[in-house]
């Protein structure tokens, strides 16, 4: 029987020609990645149990990335506890503020991320490498633990649920409008222990940042991973990034799948999901309109160099409404280097955006645009969770950067088409 | 006999233990603000032994394991889910929690039951209505896990920690 691609790289990693959905393994890991809220836990565990060596000093990386610059003293002392076991073990890929990023965009640009590899991180977005063709999954931080210190893991196989994609996207919309959709067809548990493997046609018309932001929010459907094909789009990103050679899987003609959906990308209206579940999408057209107090563009998902693009291109020459604050988080340096030199820096200055150095600050209501009571943010981030951008009684409708800027300008949840 | 205490489905990481209070991995802390979010008696109200009874994706969202280690601090035996979100049924049983998945439980079990769990065979008992349900086995793989006390202890009797 055939395997998936997901399969093919656990198979390749536990040294074995074959495994089946459901089969228990123990796998060689490529990267164990850990921030400034993961890592401390980590290390102490670490510590606890007398270990002494990381299994690779350059496949172990740590991002100080979601309390920075620190918020709080108590942030800053657990930045120090990353800072100084990456310094005692000699840490390759140890990102502090002034080369840091939002790990999930930085570790793909510096070419840490490669085809056919096999990752773990002990952060739940961490499933977004499966846009280059790798494994990667997020796990707690005994994990990050036990993985730093044997380079191994163990996992179960899962079952997959393929996603044909066809066709290519009408104006404005863009990868974020796909998983938005899809979380809202099959629910916040519909790929639960499963992988999400995206195929079809639709894939080429998809930019590598769109296929970031699908499979960045695989874990929003409870899905282990999301994983693309590799192109020839990938080849093209990974060129100056890396040494490594990409290892390519392919899926077998004859592998099985547990369910088959078909999205025609043609047919995607700008999506958002309304609080307090990633699931509750609607098209922009059933609930523009909304009040909002804040707009917020940035993330993991969506702060990535063809976002700011977007949403620059909406923003320029207009004005951010009066009464609405919109706080910009390029999500690495490079991100805001290229921004300048593009002009885009200056066209959302002059909009009058607050923006930030890359942290992961308000997605999770840790700083940089935290809300009060009744307070309502349009956001490009993942999680619309009660309380997750601050006080428990405050809302976040998640959306793309083209609606989130629209929604700038407009002063309430808007539809960019209509500006 | 333990406390029950019932929430629903899509339980997630950022209601168990805010963002906020993730500056402090001190279990003392954790515990003292665990499920605040969801219901801001639990901290209070807890003692050691109750069950946290929850619906479908308990533990969906962030993988923070001050998540099951806020859980645990905070005395409760087990959390028993008719589901639970992978990273969370990870980080549970690779930090010790007991957890139990068991739709039937989830869906019969109401707040002020009492209610009596055997791990070993992972038959739960409704006390208070006599009902008993049986909860999914682990793999043997993960059950070792389980049995060494957790993902650390299980490497330590593999001799690849101290």
């Amino acid at each position: 029987m055939g395997m998936t691609m997901t399969q093919k790289i656990f198979a390749a990693h536990a040294g074995l020609d074959h495994v089946e959905v459901g089969q228990l393994i123990e796998a060689k890991l490529d990267l164990v990645l850990g921030n400034d809220i993961t890592a401390p836990v980590a290390i102490s565990q670490f510590e606890k149990y007398g270990l002494t060596q990381v299994f690779d000093r350059e496949k172990v990386a740590i991002v100080l990335d979601h309390s920075t610059p620190c918020k709080d003293i108590q942030s800053a002392q657990l930045c120090k506890v990353a800072r100084d076991f990456a310094r005692q073990h000699h840490i390759t890929h140890f990102y502090d503020v002034g080369t840091v990023g939002v790990e999930h965009a930085l570790l793909p640009e510096q070419g840490l991320t490669v085809p056919g590899d096999l990752i773990i991180g002990a952060d739940s977005h961490t499933c977004t490498y499966g846009a280059v063709g790798a494994f990667s999954t997020g796990v707690g931080s005994t994990d990050m633990a036990a993985g730093m210190a044997t380079g191994l893991n163990w996992f179960k196989v899962p079952p997959t649920i393929k996603v044909n994609l066809t066709g290519s996207f009408r104006p404005f919309v863009s990868g974020k409008d796909v998983i938005l959709h899809l979380i809202g067809m099959i629910g916040v548990d519909g790929a639960l222990y499963k992988s999400l493997e995206f195929a079809g046609e639709g894939v080429k018309a998809l930019t590598m940042d769109d296929r970031f932001t699908i499979a960045n929010m695989a874990i929003e459907a409870g899905a282990k991973n999301g994983i693309f094909p590799v192109d020839e789009q990938t080849l093209a990103y990974l060129k100056g990034r890396t040494d490594r050679e990409p290892v390519i899987y392919e899926a077998d003609p004859d592998a099985v799948y547990e369910q088959e959906i078909t999205i025609d990308l043609s047919t995607l209206e700008s999506t958002v999901a309304l609080p307090h579940l990633p699931g509750n999408a609607k098209t922009i057209g059933e609930v523009k309109g909304m009040a909002i107090d804040q707009v917020v563009i940035g993330s993991c998902t969506n702060g990535r160099i063809s976002d700011m693009r977007a949403a620059a291109a909406i923003l320029k020459g207009r004005k951010v409404a009066d009464g609405i604050r919109c706080i910009v988080l390029p999500a690495t340096q490079e991100i805001i280097k290229e921004m300048i030199a593009e002009g885009i820096y200056q066209d959302m200055l002059e909009a009058g955006c607050a923006i930030s150095t890359p942290t992961c600050g308000p997605c999770l209501g840790g700083h940089m645009g935290c809300m009060c009571a009744g307070e309502v943010a349009v956001s490009t981030t993942n999680r619309n969770f009660v309380g997750r951008m601050g006080h428990v009684d405050s809302k976040v409708i998640l959306a793309s950067p083209t609606v989130a800027a629209a929604s700038a300008v407009k002063g309430c949840l808007a539809d960019p088409a209509e500006l | 006999m333990s406390k029950i205490y019932v929430y629903g489905d899509n339980v997630d990481t950022d209601v168990i233990i805010p963002a906020r209070y993730l500056n402090d991995p001190s279990e003392k802390a954790l515990a003292s603000h665990c499920m605040e979010d969801i219901d801001a008696n639990y901290a209070s109200t807890v003692e050691p032994g109750d069950i946290i009874v929850g619906g479908a994706n308990f533990g969906c969202g962030s993988s923070r394991e001050h998540a099951p280690l806020a859980i645990k601090a905070s005395g409760a035996k087990c959390v028993i889910a008719a589901s639970f979100a992978r990273i969370f049924y990870r980080n549970a049983i690779n930090i010790g929690l007991p957890i139990m998945e068991c739709p039937e439980a989830s869906a019969n079990i109401k707040a002020g039951d009492q209610v009596s769990v055997d791990f070993a065979t992972g038959v739960i008992t409704d006390e208070t209505t006599g009902r008993q349900f049986q909860a999914a086995p682990f793999p043997a793989f993960i059950d070792r896990i389980i049995q060494s006390g957790g993902l650390m202890e299980s490497l330590k009797a593999r001799g690849l920690a101290k």
